[in-house]
């Protein structure tokens, strides 16, 4: 008897155990672009502080990566930089979508020595800089623009990113559309051939060798130069305003490309048009698929794309990035709709 | 007595089969997933110099140059340090010091290769600069110091993949000394030897093992990544200069593959992998000749139970 | 005293002085590096590292206690593939040193310890990953052991090799059978030596972050789990290395500090060990 009831309560237990675990853990791993990793992780962990069963665990491994282990399926989720190529997506096994999540910026950064000025340049210059046509400091290209700033004639050591990435893919994009030169001659892609200079790895290779390098110039992603706190220029846009990098000029990038979003979301906003923007902005896409297999994953993911499109946004500032325009927020609400969790 | 004997071979080249299986199981795969590479570009992969992702036009040869020449000074600079820091710790050293140096040199090899490359930027690559900087104009007009002292370069390459391997040779070939029976040192010493007489008598014995702890760490220099992507420049050009930035395979390897997008790419990047696999494969086969060569003289276990005699 | 002994001496004096000179080059950038690491990340080193998990950029407090775990995981699974097979080998190719197959092993070994771990990384990921769609810890501790076993094997062969023949025939006289004699005379003799080796491949191991890039992943959270993403500290040092803020660059400093003393733990525990095992043995 005494048995008996022994083993009942113990069953009770179990029970009780079990259903306090029935509040199971969802954990759901992703991968991709090392750019929005600082918001991707705050977002993560924000929304495990509101849903604490669900760990989402997000790793920068690079856009190409990314890319990659969605196609294979060894992730639910994919982050890029760069959209996926036509080929690509045929490479899947099923349809991928792609949701702009937030927004960023790639400026030109440089070290002169005895020159704190926040130096303009054009587009088509800073395509002849990297293509190494210009390569002298005091050259009448560079001095034309920035009448007034004490230029050396000193050499200019470009620095570019050894390893692929994004940022490389949205700083092409930006050149092929404002020199035809480099659009025939180098390319646009994660990683090119490049004419000249040394490779840093990372962004914050290209950060650290610029900053150890007099006379250097080289490209990063927004947060990067103001983390390191290093003179980044500002770049003319088709309105012909010399524009900073900023919340706002970047948002306002985005905002006029609403009007032409294709269903898909796969454009690029570099050189777009308008006043107030800035040219070298670029949307980072979530790479999702229209069927995944795992509905009960799918769920949470749909919930935290939902969260992200609304209360997430409101973090992007803080950590250098730009949120997206609500005429983009609402667009990508509806086609979330199409991702199918039952 | 035989079957346990059968057993024990069994057994033990069970483990070596494992050991050869992954390496041509390692050499296949390579060989698979760059199929379609090496079908487009065949024996010219080894022999050009583009390396244009964009266009799909791939050569191996600046990447091949800048491994060799970088693993290569790096040997050259670490193993006669290493050697003498072996020899120091093994032979010459107060017993008291002997602990301490073997855990202090132990500790260069402890520490990751990121930490490694980080230093290599804050820290050598302004050393170098400014090293490349003092070279006096004279010295210029060579091939080797030419070009604009940027601090990252072949030099700096050389510098850490040399510091990175130090620890590898040195300990080896401080078991390797420790090794060499009391007896052949004291024979020498008792024939009236300085300490360098005796100490090269040693290493004359223990050549072999000498030979193979220097061959870890040359591979160990060839296949490391992180730590020379960081101060070599990554640019894919060929030139002697110590001064120019240049790439070894190991780099690009590591730098472009998590974010190769076209299959062409990927398999080129493998490729690399696969051409690093042969040289070494080929930098291994040479090394064998020279121990097999210093070995025919008069092999260790041969000589051994002579030394003993002698005591 | 003749002109030869002088030059004889003063030959020797000058190797003498070289190879202490060597000592102190080595130790130069030895002790800049460990300053350089220590200064940049002693500030990070409290207790919050030890026990938190990692926190979004901002946020103070957060840690690196799932990837000092991951990693001492990662490390234990790959010494369980490396030591047992490393050994092992190593014994083979000295045992039976003049056949073709101890040879081709040899030949091997060095091929192997060659090989980027970038691509020891994608192989496992094709062996291990792949095929069942998942990041693991044990394909992880799979790549990591592989890139041990060429140190451990060659290390314990070349000293196997530098043991005096007459240990072995002694043994052999005695009526031991080879294995008898070769684990329990020939191996004690070279243990210490076979421990640095060991000491050594995981100095290798423990800094190494492509290989674990395709294999073990990393995780966010906390996981134990051999099937499952698992944190270590290599990549975690790597992500916050190459992100721009500084405290997070604090604490991959204060990550690659702890993963050094790691390794240092491991190869004291090994030398007392070892010291240990060869006091019991008569020395």
């Amino acid at each position: 008897m005494n048995i008996r009831k022994l083993l009942a309560s113990v069953a009770c237990l179990a029970t009780l155990g079990g259903g306090v675990l029935a509040q199971q853990k969802i954990q759901i791993n992703g991968a991709g672009a090392t750019f929005p990793y600082p918001i991707y992780s705050k977002w993560f962990s924000e929304y495990n502080k509101l849903h604490p069963n669900v760990e989402i665990n997000y790793q920068s491994i690079g856009s190409g990566g990314g890319i990659r282990q969605i196609t294979n399926q060894t992730v639910f989720f994919g982050a890029t930089d760069g959209p996926m190529t036509n080929e690509q997506l045929l490479a899947a096994p099923s349809k991928i979508l792609h949701f702009p999540t937030v927004l960023g910026a790639v400026l030109p950064i440089y070290n002169i020595p005895n020159v704190n000025a926040e130096l303009k340049f054009t587009g088509p210059l800073l395509a002849d800089i990297f293509l190494g046509k210009v390569t002298k400091w005091n050259d009448p290209a560079i001095m034309k623009l920035n009448a007034g700033v004490n230029l050396p004639g000193s050499d200019i050591t470009v620095v570019h990113r050894a390893d692929n990435s994004g940022t490389t893919y949205i700083w092409a994009d930006y050149l092929g559309k404002v020199s035809p030169e480099w659009k025939t001659k180098v390319g646009v892609s994660t990683g090119v051939n490049w004419p000249t200079g040394v490779g840093g790895k990372g962004n914050e290779g290209v950060a650290g060798l610029v900053s150890q390098t007099p006379g250097a110039i080289g490209y990063v992603e927004l947060i990067y130069a103001l983390q390191n706190k290093i003179s980044y220029g500002l770049v003319q846009n088709m309105a012909g305003e010399f524009m900073k990098a900023s919340e706002e000029s970047v948002t306002a990038a985005a905002a006029g490309a609403a009007t032409r979003m294709p269903a898909d979301f796969r454009v690029s906003i570099t050189n777009a048009e308008g006043p107030g923007v800035y040219p070298v902005s670029s949307f980072t896409w979530l790479l999702l698929y229209e069927n995944p297999k795992d509905k009960a994953q799918a769920k949470v993911m749909l919930d935290f794309a939902n969260w992200m499109l609304t209360e997430g946004q409101k973090f992007a500032g803080s950590l250098g990035y730009a949120p997206l325009p609500d005429p983009v927020v609402k667009l990508e609400m509806q086609a979330l709709k199409k991702i199918k969790v039952s | 007595m035989q079957s346990k004997d059968l057993r024990f071979r069994l057994g033990t080249g069970a483990f070596a089969l494992v050991l050869i299986l992954l390496v041509v199981g390692i050499g296949v795969e390579l060989t698979r997933q760059s199929m379609s590479s090496i079908v487009k570009f065949g024996l010219n992969f080894w022999r050009t110099q583009t390396w244009d992702p964009v266009v799909g036009d791939f050569g191996a040869l600046p990447f091949i140059w800048g491994t060799l020449y970088s693993s290569i000074l790096a040997l050259v600079l670490a193993t006669p340090v290493a050697l003498g820091i072996a020899i120091f710790s093994s032979e010459l050293a107060p017993s008291r010091l002997r602990q301490p140096l073997v855990f202090l040199i132990e500790l260069l090899a402890a520490i990751p290769s990121i930490v490694y490359g980080l230093w290599g930027i804050f820290v050598l690559v302004p050393a170098v600069r400014a090293l490349e900087v003092a070279i006096p104009s004279v010295l210029r007009q060579l091939p080797l110091f030419s070009g604009p002292p940027l601090g990252v370069g072949m030099l700096a390459a050389g510098l850490i993949l040399a510091i990175m391997i130090i620890p590898f040779t040195s300990s080896v070939a401080r078991e390797v000394l420790k090794s060499v029976p009391l007896a052949q040192r004291e024979g020498a010493y008792a024939l009236g030897a300085t300490r360098f007489e005796a100490i090269r008598a040693a290493l004359f014995f223990a050549r072999t093992g000498i030979v193979g702890a220097v061959m870890l760490g040359f591979g160990r220099a060839l296949g490391e990544t992180m730590a020379v992507t960081m101060v070599i420049g990554n640019n894919p050009r060929i030139s002697a200069s110590l001064l120019a930035p240049q790439y070894t395979m190991a780099a690009v390897l590591a730098n472009e593959f998590t974010e190769a997008d076209t299959d062409l790419h990927i398999a080129a990047l493998i490729e690399i992998g696969l051409v690093l696999f042969v040289i070494t494969l080929v930098i291994n086969g040479l090394s064998r000749l020279l121990i097999w060569s210093m070995a025919r003289s008069s092999t260790p276990r041969a000589a051994a139970p002579l030394a003993e005699a002698a005591a | 005293m003749s002109n030869t002994t002088l030059r004889r001496k003063a030959v020797s004096s000058l190797f003498v002085g070289f190879c202490a000179l060597s000592v102190l080059l080595a130790l130069v950038p030895l002790a800049l590096i460990l300053f350089f690491v220590v200064a940049q990340g002693v500030q990070a080193l409290n207790l919050d590292f030890f026990t938190h998990m990692p926190r979004p950029v901002g946020e103070p407090g957060g840690g690196m206690a799932n990837a000092i775990v991951g990693t001492l995981i990662l490390t234990g699974l790959g010494s369980l593939l490396a030591v047992p097979v490393g050994i092992m080998s190593g014994i083979y190719m000295s045992e039976y040193a003049g056949s073709r197959f101890a040879a081709a092993t040899r030949f091997a070994a060095d091929t192997l310890n060659g090989v980027p771990s970038i691509v020891i990384g994608v192989f496992v990921y094709g062996l291990a990953v792949l095929p069942f769609k998942q990041f693991s810890a044990f394909a992880g501790g799979i790549a990591l052991g592989i890139m041990m076993i060429p140190i451990i094997a060659r290390t314990t062969e070349e000293l196997l090799l530098l043991i005096p023949g007459s240990m072995r025939e002694g043994a052999l006289a005695l009526g031991a059978t080879r294995a008898r004699a070769v684990f329990t005379v020939v191996l004690p003799a070279a243990l210490p030596g076979i421990v640095t080796g060991v000491v050594l491949a995981l100095a290798r191991i423990a800094g190494e972050t492509a290989p674990l890039l395709f294999t073990s992943f990393n995780n966010r959270y906390f996981s134990t789990k051999l099937s499952q993403p698992i944190a270590s500290l290599t990549v975690q040092v790597f992500t916050y290395a190459i992100s721009p803020y500084a405290d997070w660059h604090r604490q991959a400093w204060a990550g690659a500090l702890v993963l050094v003393s790691i390794v240092l733990l491991c190869s004291l525990l090994a030398r007392v060990a070892t010291r240990r095992l060869e006091r019991m043995h008569g020395g």
